[in-house]
C-alpha cells in the first residue's frame, strides 16, 4: 500500500470532521447489492516492489528482445537506434506526469514542445501544417479519410493496393458505420504498384486516394501523377508514411501534390513496444486547418506581450462541439510526440540524411546478399530501408524456422494476408542503422540453410 | 495569515510591495526563458554520431530529396538544457497538487516506468512471431483477466488506444449487436453531464444523440429516460459515477428498462477508481464500459497521452469486440487471435481498431500497478479517493456554492459553482489565483450542467496535510473573489506566463514556426 499517504488516525479524523462514522457512510448512494463485502476473492493482494519486478522480469525474458538478435522485421513499426537523452528527458517528472495543457500559464513546457513538433512533421512532410500527434498511423489514416469526406462532401474513398493492410482494416472497420465506400485491392509480387489503377478508378464522387509512401512492399513511386489525376476531378491525395526516416532521403508528399500526409512517428524516439504506444503523424494545406482532428498548439500573447503558446481552434473539438465534432479524439499521444520531436532535433536535418543514407545504403546491400540465395528473387526495383523477397515457398515457416536459428527475419505476407495463395511466398525485410553487415551474413546463411 | 495555511510547514513570506527589478537576460533566475529550435539550432548541427557507410547507388525510384528541409539540430548538451528548461514551464502531478476533476491525477509510480522498459517488452516488435513473444501476450493476457475481474464482465477488448478510441469500441459493438439480429436503431441518449467525447463518439457511428435530463439533485431522470425508451433507441452512454461526482443510485434499474426496450446500456468508466474493488459494473447491468489505465491505473498522462483505453464487454456484446485478442491455452502457452486465425471462433467480430496489439507500454505498467495494490490495496485505492474528496466537499461547501452537497456523499470528486462571487468575478479568476498558490486548478466549465462550474477530484495520492494546505489556499482565494480584489483578475503573478490571449491564437492561427521574413511575407 504504499501508494497510499493516508494513515487510520488520518481517515479517522477525516470521516469526523465529513460526520460520517465509516467509510461505508459515503457508499450509501450504491445499492446494498451491488456492493462488495470486502476484497475480491480469487485474486491476489498488494505485493511489494520486488515481488512485482521479478515477476516482470520472469515474462520478459519469455520473450525475444529485438536487440539481441539480428533483427530485420518492418511493415509500419522500425527498430532504430533512440539516443539515451531521449528517454531521460520524457522521463522528466514535469513532462511524464502532466496533463493535456490546458492551463497554458504553467504548461508552456508541453505547449511549445508541441509547437516545435507540429513545425518538424509539416516540414518533414513537406505541409503547411501539422498538428499535436494522433493514437498511431493507423487512426490517423482513417481520420484523414474521415476529413477528406467532410471536404468533399462525397464518400468514395480509394485505396492503393500498397497501403498497410491493417491500416486498411481499420479504415474498412469505420467505414461500415460512416457510410464511407472504400476501393481495395491486394498488392501483387511485382515491381509495379496499382497506380494504373488509381488512375482508372478517379472520378466525379471520388472523395480521396490513399497511397502509402514508400508502401507496404517497400516500393517508392512518384505521386504527382496521382495528386493532379485527383485534383482534376476535384479530390484530395492522402499520403501514408509509415517510415518517416525515408523522407531524410525521398521527396516529402506535399511536395509532389498530396492534400493531407498522415504517418506513423514510432520510429523516431519512441522503439517497437509489441506495437504501442505510437503516434500518429498528422499534417495537411492551411487551408484545409479547419476540418482537422485533434489537438492544435498555436502561438499567441501573454497580458505582458511576451510570446506563449496555447491550444487553439478548439471549436473543432468534442469538448465544445459535442456531436459535431471533427472528431472524437481527446487524448492523443503527447509523450511519443515529445520522443518524435527530442530525436528530430538530436538528428537535426543533417543527422537524418546521414541516418537515411545509413540506412539506404545497408538496405541495399542486404538485398543484394538475400538475392544471391539460390531460389531468392528480389521483388523491387525502388525501395528505402525495405524491400521484398519471393522465396522459392511458402513464406511463414520460413519465418518461424529463422526463429529457431535466432534470426528475425522479416515478415511474411502470409502473416498479413492470410489465405491469399499469390503472396504466401512473400517476405518483407527492413534493414535499419541496427544491422551490421555480420548481422545480414548471418541471416543470409540460416536462410541459405533453411531453404536448401 | 493562517487561513493560507493551516497545517504543516508555512513558507516564508517576504517584504511586500517590492518592484521587482528587470534582467538582462529575462530570466528571473531558476525561471529561465528558452526560445524555440528553430531560432537556436541549425540544419547543420547534429547531436548524434552518424554510421560510417559506404556510399552506394541508390535504389530510390529517382526520388532523391534536394531541397533544404528546415530541421534545425541541436548538439546533445545543448538538446538537453533545451528541454530540461521546457519541462521547468510544466506543472505536474510529481510538482504539487493537480485536482483536475474527471481527469484522475494520481502519482505515476516510477516501478511502472521500469517494468516497462525491460527489453523483453520495450523492445519486441507486433508481428514477431507469437512463440517469440510469449511474455508480452502474457502481460496481456493477465491484465485482461485482472480487468475482467475487477468488473464482473464477461470479456474485454485490450486494443482501443485511449477513452474516446474505448467509448468507440463499445458503441461500434452495440451497433454490430444490433445489425446481427436485423435491428436497425438510430439514437444513442446521453445525459447533459456527458463528457464531450460521449455524443461525439456516438455521432461518429452514425447514430444521432439525444439528451437525457437531470434531476435537480444531479442524477439521470429516470422516468424521462424511461418514457424517451421504444424502438428506434439503440442504447444510452452512461458516465456512472456521474461528472457531478455523485453515484447513478438507479443503475440497475435504468440498465433493466434499456434492455427491456431492447437497447443496450454502455458506461463511460472516467470515474472507475471510485468505485475499483468495492462494485462491479456487470452487477449493474451495463454491457459495455472503456477503463482509462491513465486515471484509474496510475499510467502517466505525459502532457496529453498516451493513454489507453480497453472496453469489458457483456455477454451479449463480446462476440462482436475487435480483433486481434490473445487466448490462453490449456498447457499455459498464448496465442494471439488476428484476421488469420479468427476462423469460426469469432466470426462476428467488428473488425480492426487500430494496426497492432493496443498499448502494450501502458498494459505492463497498469499491471504492475494493479499486482502492487491487490485485491485489498484496489478497494483501498477507491476508499481514499472518496474520503479525500468527501472531506474537500465538506470543508468548502461553507465557503463555496456547492449545488450538490444536499443530494448526499459525493464519490471521487466535488462539484461547485461560481454563484456568490462578486460581480465580474468568475471561475476562471479561481482558476487562475491558485496557479499563483502553486497550484493546479480543477476541472473548469464542466459538467455544462452547473454554472461555471468546478470540479475537484483529489485522488486517493493526497495526503491529508496538502488536502488542508489546498482548502485554506481555496479558502483565500474564493474570499479574494467574493470581496472583489482586483489583483484576481489579473492573476496568475508568479507564473512563467500571464494570462495568454486565446481569442488572438483561434483569430490569426499560428500553428508552424516560419523565419521572421517569411512571417512578414505571409501577412
Amino acid at each position: 500500500m504504499r501508494y497510499l499517504p493516508l494513515t487510520t488516525p488520518d481517515r479517522h479524523a477525516m470521516l469526523a470532521a465529513i460526520g460520517a462514522k465509516s467509510i461505508d457512510d459515503l457508499f450509501v448512494d450504491v445499492p446494498a447489492e451491488a456492493q462488495l463485502a470486502g476484497p475480491i476473492a480469487g485474486l491476489p493482494n498488494h505485493a511489494s516492489e520486488m515481488v512485482v519486478e521479478r515477476h516482470f522480469s520472469d515474462l520478459a525474458r519469455r520473450n525475444m528482445a529485438a536487440s539481441h538478435h539480428p533483427f530485420f522485421l518492418g511493415c509500419g513499426a522500425y527498430k532504430h537506434h533512440v539516443p539515451a537523452s531521449v528517454d531521460h528527458i520524457i522521463q522528466r517528472g514535469e513532462f511524464l506526469t502532466a496533463y493535456t495543457p490546458y492551463q497554458p500559464e504553467i504548461a508552456q513546457g508541453t505547449l511549445q514542445m508541441l509547437f516545435e513538433f507540429q513545425t518538424q512533421v509539416a516540414r518533414l512532410f513537406g505541409c503547411d501544417v501539422a498538428n499535436a500527434s494522433m493514437y498511431d498511423g493507423s487512426t490517423a489514416c482513417w481520420e484523414a479519410i474521415g476529413m477528406a469526406g467532410r471536404i468533399t462532401k462525397r464518400k468514395k474513398a480509394i485505396l492503393s493496393s500498397g497501403l498497410h493492410p491493417h491500416y486498411v482494416s481499420v479504415a474498412r472497420t469505420m467505414a461500415k458505420y460512416t457510410g464511407d465506400h472504400l476501393d481495395t485491392a491486394l498488392p501483387s509480387l511485382s515491381a509495379t504498384t496499382d497506380s494504373a489503377r488509381l488512375l482508372d478508378a478517379i472520378d466525379g464522387e471520388t472523395s480521396c486516394v490513399v497511397v502509402q509512401y514508400p508502401d507496404i512492399l517497400g516500393r517508392i513511386e512518384d505521386l504527382s501523377a496521382i495528386a493532379a489525376k485527383a485534383h482534376e476531378h476535384g479530390a484530395l491525395l492522402i499520403a501514408v508514411v509509415t517510415e518517416p526516416v525515408a523522407l531524410g532521403a525521398i521527396r516529402a508528399p506535399g511536395e509532389m501534390g498530396a492534400d493531407i500526409v498522415v504517418g506513423e512517428g514510432q520510429s523516431l524516439g519512441v522503439g517497437l513496444q509489441f506495437g504501442g504506444p505510437y503516434v500518429g503523424l498528422f499534417a495537411c494545406k492551411e487551408k484545409f486547418v479547419r476540418q482537422m482532428p485533434g489537438r492544435l498548439c498555436g502561438e499567441t500573447v501573454d497580458a505582458e506581450g511576451k510570446r506563449g503558446f496555447v491550444l487553439t481552434l478548439s471549436t473543432r473539438e468534442q469538448h465544445i462541439r459535442r456531436e459535431k465534432a471533427t472528431s472524437n479524439i481527446c487524448t492523443n499521444s503527447g509523450l511519443c510526440a515529445l520522443a518524435f520531436s527530442i530525436h528530430m532535433t538530436l538528428l537535426g536535418e543533417k543527422g537524418l540524411r546521414g541516418l537515411a543514407q545509413a540506412n539506404h545504403a545497408l538496405a541495399v546491400q542486404a538485398a543484394d546478399r538475400l538475392a544471391r540465395v539460390p531460389g531468392v528473387e528480389l521483388v523491387n526495383d525502388s525501395f528505402f530501408n525495405e524491400f521484398t523477397l519471393r522465396l522459392p515457398r511458402e513464406a511463414r515457416p520460413v519465418v518461424r524456422a529463422l526463429a529457431d536459428k535466432k534470426v528475425l527475419g522479416g515478415v511474411s505476407l502470409g502473416r498479413l494476408y492470410p489465405n491469399v495463395s499469390e503472396l504466401e511466398k512473400g517476405l518483407v525485410v527492413a534493414v535499419t542503422e541496427t544491422a551490421s553487415v555480420e548481422d545480414i551474413e548471418t541471416f543470409a546463411t540460416a536462410l541459405q540453410e533453411i531453404l536448401s | 495569515m493562517s487561513a493560507l495555511n493551516q497545517s504543516g510547514w508555512k513558507p516564508e513570506m517576504g517584504p511586500s510591495g517590492d518592484a521587482k527589478p528587470a534582467t538582462f537576460t529575462g530570466n528571473r533566475a531558476l525561471m529561465l526563458e528558452e526560445a524555440l529550435i528553430f531560432e537556436i539550432g541549425t540544419t547543420d548541427t547534429t547531436g548524434v554520431d552518424l554510421p560510417e557507410v559506404g556510399t552506394v547507388a541508390t535504389r530510390l525510384g529517382g526520388l532523391e530529396r534536394h531541397r533544404t528541409i528546415g530541421l534545425p539540430g541541436l548538439s546533445e548538451p545543448e538538446a538537453v538544457r533545451h528541454y530540461t528548461r521546457l519541462s521547468r514551464q510544466n506543472y505536474a502531478i510529481d510538482l504539487g497538487f493537480f485536482p483536475l476533476g474527471s481527469c484522475t491525477m494520481k502519482h505515476n509510480p516510477r516501478l511502472n516506468e521500469k517494468v516497462a522498459r525491460m527489453a523483453g517488452f520495450a523492445d519486441v516488435h507486433p508481428l514477431q512471431p507469437v512463440e517469440t513473444v510469449q511474455g508480452a501476450l502474457a502481460v496481456i493476457n493477465e491484465l485482461a483477466v485482472w480487468l475482467i475481474e475487477l468488473t464482473g464482465m464477461h470479456g474485454v477488448a485490450m486494443t482501443p488506444k485511449a477513452g474516446a478510441h474505448g467509448e468507440l469500441c463499445g458503441i461500434l459493438a452495440i451497433k454490430a449487436a444490433l445489425e446481427a439480429r436485423g435491428d436497425p436503431r438510430s439514437v444513442i441518449l446521453v445525459p447533459e453531464s456527458a463528457h464531450g467525447t460521449n455524443p461525439a463518439t456516438a455521432a461518429f457511428a452514425g447514430f444521432s444523440v439525444e439528451n437525457i435530463p437531470a434531476t435537480s439533485e444531479g442524477r439521470v431522470d429516470l422516468d424521462a429516460l424511461k418514457a424517451r425508451l421504444g424502438p428506434d433507441v439503440a442504447g444510452v452512454m452512461i458516465t456512472n459515477p456521474n461528472t457531478c461526482g455523485l453515484f447513478e443510485r438507479d443503475m440497475k434499474a435504468i440498465s433493466d428498462a434499456v434492455h427491456a426496450a431492447g437497447g443496450y446500456v454502455y458506461c463511460d468508466g472516467a470515474n472507475f477508481n471510485a468505485i475499483v474493488g468495492r462494485v462491479r459494473p456487470g452487477d449493474l447491468g451495463i454491457d459495455a464500459m472503456h477503463i482509462n489505465l491513465h486515471k484509474t491505473f496510475s499510467t502517466p498522462h505525459g502532457g496529453g497521452g498516451p493513454g489507453s483505453g480497453p472496453v469489458v464487454l457483456s455477454e451479449a456484446l463480446s462476440p462482436y469486440g475487435p480483433l486481434p485478442f490473445t487466448e490462453r491455452h490449456a498447457d499455459g502457452r498464448y496465442s494471439l487471435v488476428e484476421e488469420e486465425t479468427v476462423g469460426e471462433r469469432h466470426p462476428h467480430s467488428f473488425g480492426r481498431m487500430t494496426a497492432f496489439h493496443g498499448q502494450m507500454g501502458m498494459f505492463t505498467r497498469a499491471l504492475s500497478y494493479i499486482m502492487s495494490h491487490g485485491a485489498d490495496g484496489l478497494r483501498q485505492v477507491a476508499e481514499d479517493a472518496v474520503l479525500n474528496a468527501n472531506y474537500i466537499l465538506r470543508s468548502l461547501e461553507g465557503t463555496m456554492d456547492a449545488p450538490f452537497a444536499h443530494s448526499g456523499p459525493c464519490m471521487h470528486e466535488a462539484l461547485f459553482s461560481d454563484n456568490g462571487l462578486a460581480e465580474g468575478f468568475t471561475t476562471l479568476d479561481i482558476a487562475k489565483g491558485l496557479i499563483d498558490e502553486g497550484y493546479h486548478p480543477m476541472t473548469v466549465y464542466f459538467p455544462l450542467v452547473v454554472h461555471g462550474a468546478m470540479l475537484i477530484e483529489p485522488t486517493e495520492t493526497e495526503s491529508k496535510a496538502t488536502l488542508d494546505q489546498f482548502i485554506g489556499a481555496m479558502r483565500s482565494v474564493v474570499q479574494r473573489a467574493k470581496a472583489g480584489d482586483p489583483s484576481l483578475k489579473s492573476a496568475p503573478h508568479h507564473a512563467p506566463r500571464r494570462r495568454l490571449d486565446e481569442t488572438l491564437a483561434a483569430r490569426k492561427p499560428l500553428l508552424v514556426w516560419r523565419e521572421p521574413e517569411e512571417a512578414v511575407a505571409a501577412e
